[in-house]
C-alpha cells in the first residue's frame, strides 16, 4: 500500500508552505480583498518563477511536465493561505480544457504562456441563475462568431482567454453544445465586473458581440469535455479546498488554547472540544477523498467521475463546516472585519458554488455508483 | 500513489491466501449482527478450532515476537492477513479480541516470565478466553472513579463489588481485573491490577440484556473472592499504569469491518427495489443526495484506513487519523439505518423476516446506540481527538486531587 504522497512531493509541499507564509500573508489577501486589482501580481508572478504553474504542462508546452499529484499539493498551500491569484481558473479550468480538447496548434500557441504566467484563462459556463443545462446554454456560436452573455465568472476581468459552453445548433440535449476558445482583448468583448461575496477572487459578466472565436473540441462535444474539465478541477479544488479547511482548523484551535472564559481556556470545554474534533474529522474525510480523487487524476482512471464527485462533495462540505464553525469559536471577534475567519468563511461558500452546487455533484455520484455496479 | 503491495508484502499476501485458500472457504455476504459475539456452544466449537489452526501457524497474532507464539512479522503483514481472511468465511474469532488485545500484553509486560508463558499460549491458541473487567455501575466513561474493593489478608487479597459492561464474561476463563486497594489515596493512585479465573468462589455473572434484544455483555459480581497475591501486576497502587498499558494496546483493527457490515450498497440495493410515492426511489432527489452523503463519509473512512495502512507499510506509527473511524462509522450506521426505515413506509416498523430486506436496517437500528457508547462512547471519543491530537487542554477535573473516599458520590 502505497496511498501517500512520495517524499520529493513533501519536499515540495513544504517549499511551497514556507515560500507562501513569506510571500502570501494575511494583508497580501486584504489587499485584493478590499482593492481594485483582481489578484496580486507580485505572488502570481513569484508562483511562476517557482514552476508551479507549469507543474503538469508536458516539457513540450514549456512546463515542468511533473504530475496531477504536484500539482494537487501545490493547489493544496494555496487554498491553505487563500492566495489571491487566478490559479484555479488558469490552471485547474482552462489549461485543464486545453489539455483535454485543444488542437496541438492551440496548445502550442497558449501552454507556454500559461506556464510562465503570462497567459490567464477562465471558464465560462453560467448564463443565468439556477440549474446548468443544455437547455439553459444560449451563447450562440456559428461561422465563426460568438453572441451571448456568461455571467459569474471567476476571475473574468483578468482572463485574457476564457473557454466559453456554446450552442452551436439547435440540436436538443448536449449534442448541439460545443466548446469555444475566445480571446477576451477583442473590442467585441464587453466586461462587467460584479459584486460577489468574495472580492479576493473577483467575477465578471461577459458580453459577446459577434466576437471571433474558435472551437476547443469537436462539434457537439462541448458538454462532455466540460464535464471532464469539472471532473479534473474538483479534484484540483478538492486540495485547495482542504488547504483552507485545515488553516481554519489550526486558527480555531489556537484562540480556543489561548482565549480565556470563565476563568480557563476555552478549550477546555467540551461544547469547544467537540466542535473542533468534528471540523478534525471532517478534514480528515475529506482528506482521504482527495487522496483517491488524486490517485484517478494522475491515473486518469476509469473511477475519477465518482472520485472526483466524492472529493468534491466530502471537501466542499468540511471547509464549510470548518469555516463556519471557526467563526463560532472565535465569538464576536470572529464576526469582525480585522478577524480573518469571514476571509475563510468567503472562500469556502465561493468554492463550494464554483463548480456547481452540491446537489448537482451528489446526484452525478449517484449516477456514477449505479453505472459501476451495472459494469 | 497507489494501492499496490511492496514485493515482500504481495509475497505474504500470496503466502496468507494461499494457506487460507488450503483452509478455509470463500466468503459468502454477511447479514448484520447485533454486535457480534456469537456463543452458542457450536459457533465457540468452531472459533476455538481456527483460531487453534492459526495458532499453530504463527498467523494468531502475527506481530507478536516468535517466542510468544507469533510470526515475529510486522503490523502491515497483520492488516494484509485481516485482509485476505476477510475474503474467506471463517468463524467469527471476535470472542479471542479483549485477551489477546489487551489482556495478554497487559500480562507479557507485568506478569513473571514463569506466569506469563502459562497464559500466553493457551489464550493464542483460543483454548482460554480472557476478559476485561475495568468498568463499574459508577464508573464507566470515568473509570478510575471504580470502587469494587480489594483487601490484603496475608497472601491474599479479598475482593468485593461489582464489574458491568464485560464483554464475553459468561464464556471466558479468566478476567483483567482493575480493583480500588487505598480509598485514602487519590483516585488514581489507589487502584491496583490482578487477574483471576472467572470460576473462582464469590464470582457471580449475569448477562444483561440489551435493548437491541441481544445479551453480549455482563455484569459481574464479586463477594469475598480470593486472590492469590502473586497474581497481582505491576505494585500496590500502581493499577491505573498498568490500566494504561491495557488502553494503549487498544488499537485500530486495520481492515476489520464495524457496524455489521450496513452501508451504501446495503442501502442502494434497498433503493432500487422500492417505489416511492412519485416513483421509483432511485430517481428521488432526496433519496440520491442522502445516499452521496454517507458514501463520502464511508469512502472517507475506507481511504483513511489506506493512509493508515501505508503508514504501517513504510514502517511508521498509524497518525492519528484511525482515530475518527468508530465516531463516523456509529452514527452513520444510526442515521443510515433509519433513513432505510423511512423510505419502507409504515413496513419499516416491522422487523426480521416480515420485515423488508429480511429486517436488517431494522437491526441495524437498533443496535446502533450500542456502537455508539460501546469502547468509548461518542463523547469520551470527541475529548480524545481534541486533547491528544489537536493538544486542547484537559477537562478540568475536580475530583483529582482529593483523597477518593472524599468524593462526592464515592464510599
Amino acid at each position: 500500500m502505497n496511498f501517500d504522497f512520495s517524499e520529493d512531493q513533501k519536499l515540495l509541499r513544504e517549499q511551497a508552505r514556507k515560500l507562501l507564509a513569506d510571500k502570501c500573508p494575511p494583508r497580501t489577501i486584504r489587499a485584493v480583498l478590499e482593492g481594485d486589482a483582481g489578484y496580486d501580481a507580485a505572488l502570481w508572478k513569484s508562483i511562476a518563477e517557482m514552476g508551479w504553474l507549469g507543474t503538469a504542462i508536458p516539457e513540450a508546452y514549456g512546463g515542468l511536465g511533473l504530475g496531477a499529484l504536484e500539482l494537487c499539493v501545490i493547489a493544496e498551500e494555496l487554498g491553505r493561505v487563500l492566495a489571491p491569484v487566478p490559479f484555479s481558473s488558469t490552471i485547474c479550468l482552462f489549461a485543464q480544457a486545453l489539455l483535454l480538447a485543444g488542437s496541438e496548434e492551440q496548445k502550442q500557441r497558449l501552454l507556454p504562456g500559461i506556464a510562465s504566467g503570462a497567459v490567464i484563462g477562465t471558464f465560462a459556463r453560467v448564463e443565468a441563475p439556477g440549474g446548468v443545462t443544455p437547455r439553459s446554454i444560449r451563447a450562440s456560436f456559428r461561422a465563426g462568431r460568438l453572441s451571448g452573455a456568461k455571467t459569474a465568472v471567476a476571475d473574468g476581468m483578468e482572463a485574457h482567454f476564457t473557454v466559453a459552453l456554446v450552442r452551436t445548433s439547435e440540436e436538443a440535449g448536449e449534442r448541439g453544445l460545443s466548446l469555444a476558445l475566445v480571446d477576451l482583448n477583442s473590442e467585441r468583448v464587453r466586461r462587467q465586473k460584479l459584486d460577489s461575496i468574495d472580492p479576493s477572487r473577483k467575477h465578471a459578466q461577459f458580453t459577446f458581440d459577434h466576437v471571433a472565436a474558435e472551437l476547443l473540441g469537436s462539434v457537439g462535444e462541448g458538454w462532455e469535455i466540460a464535464r471532464q474539465v469539472l471532473d479534473r478541477a474538483a479534484v484540483l479544488m478538492a486540495f485547495e479546498q482542504v488547504g483552507g479547511a485545515d488553516a481554519c482548523l489550526a486558527m480555531a484551535k489556537d484562540y480556543a488554547r489561548t482565549r480565556h472564559a470563565f476563568g480557563r481556556a476555552i478549550g477546555s470545554f467540551q461544547a469547544i472540544k467537540h466542535k473542533l474534533a468534528d471540523i478534525y474529522i471532517g478534514n480528515e474525510l475529506a482528506r482521504s477523498n482527495a487522496y483517491y480523487g488524486a490517485w484517478a487524476l494522475s491515473t486518469n482512471a476509469r473511477e475519477l467521475p465518482l472520485a472526483a464527485a466524492a472529493a468534491r462533495i466530502s471537501a466542499t462540505q468540511a471547509f464549510d463546516f470548518a469555516a463556519n464553525e471557526s467563526v463560532q469559536v472565535h465569538g464576536g471577534i470572529g464576526f469582525t472585519w480585522e478577524a480573518d475567519c469571514h476571509l475563510f468563511q468567503k472562500r469556502a461558500r465561493e468554492l463550494a458554488l464554483a463548480l456547481g452546487p452540491q446537489r448537482v455533484w451528489k446526484d452525478r455520484l449517484v449516477t456514477e455508483l449505479e453505472r459501476s455496479n451495472a459494469a | 500513489m497507489d494501492f499496490e503491495d511492496t514485493p515482500e508484502e504481495a509475497a505474504f499476501r500470496a503466502e496468507v491466501h494461499a494457506w487460507l485458500a488450503d483452509n478455509a472457504t470463500p466468503a459468502r455476504n454477511d447479514q448484520a449482527d447485533d454486535l457480534g459475539l456469537g456463543d452458542s456452544r457450536d459457533v465457540m466449537a468452531g472459533a476455538k478450532a481456527w483460531q487453534a489452526k492459526k495458532a499453530a501457524k504463527g498467523y494468531a497474532r502475527i506481530a507478536w515476537p516468535k517466542e510468544a507464539g507469533g510470526l515475529g512479522g510486522t503490523a502491515i503483514q497483520q492488516a494484509i492477513y485481516n485482509q485476505e481472511e476477510a475474503k474467506f468465511d471463517v468463524p467469527d474469532t471476535r470472542m479471542f479480541a479483549i485477551g489477546l488485545g489487551m489482556c495478554i500484553p497487559t500480562l507479557m509486560a507485568y506478569a513473571s516470565k514463569d506466569v506469563g508463558a502459562r497464559y500466553v499460549a493457551p489464550a493464542l491458541a483460543g483454548e482460554e478466553i480472557w476478559c476485561q473487567l475495568f468498568s463499574e455501575p459508577a464508573a464507566g466513561s470515568d473509570v478510575a472513579g471504580l470502587r469494587t474493593r480489594a483487601e490484603k489478608h496475608g497472601a491474599d487479597w479479598i475482593v468485593s463489588g461489582q464489574k458491568i459492561w464485560t464483554s464475553g464474561a459468561h464464556f471466558s476463563d479468566y478476567g483483567l481485573l482493575l480493583a480500588r486497594t487505598d480509598f485514602d489515596a487519590l483516585k488514581h493512585k489507589g487502584l491496583t491490577m490482578f487477574f483471576l479465573s472467572m470460576r473462582s468462589p464469590g464470582v457471580e455473572i449475569r448477562p444483561i440484556r440489551q435493548a437491541s434484544g441481544g445479551a453480549n455483555f455482563n455484569e459481574v459480581f464479586f463477594t469475598d473472592v480470593r486472590i492469590p497475591d502473586a497474581q497481582r501486576l505491576g505494585e500496590v497502587g500502581q493499577g491505573w499504569t498498568v490500566a494504561l498499558t491495557t488502553l494503549m494496546h487498544e488499537r485500530l483493527a486495520v481492515g476489520g469491518g464495524l457496524g455489521g457490515g450496513l452501508d451504501v450498497k446495503e442501502l442502494l440495493t434497498l433503493v432500487r427495489e422500492l417505489e416511492l410515492e412519485d416513483g421509483p426511489a432511485l430517481k428521488n432527489a432526496h433519496v440520491r443526495e442522502r445516499i452521496a452523503d454517507w458514501y463520502v463519509r464511508s469512502a472517507g473512512l475506507k481511504y483513511t484506513t489506506y493512509r493508515t495502512m501505508t503508514a504501517l507499510s513504510r514502517g511508521q506509527q498509524p497518525g492519528p487519523e484511525a482515530s475518527i473511524a468508530k465516531i463516523v462509522v456509529a452514527s452513520k450506521l444510526q442515521e443510515l439505518c433509519a433513513f432505510a426505515m423511512e423510505l419502507e413506509g409504515e413496513a419499516g416498523a416491522l422487523k426480521g423476516e416480515d420485515a423488508p430486506a429480511h429486517g436488517a436496517f431494522q437491526l441495524g437500528w437498533m443496535s446502533a446506540p450500542g456502537l455508539r457508547i460501546a469502547g468509548g462512547t461518542d463523547e469520551i471519543l470527541r475529548n480524545i481527538i481534541a486533547e491528544r491530537v489537536l493538544g486542547l487542554p484537559p477537562d478540568i477535573r475536580v475530583d483529582k486531587d482529593v483523597p477518593f473516599n472524599k468524593v462526592p458520590g464515592a464510599r
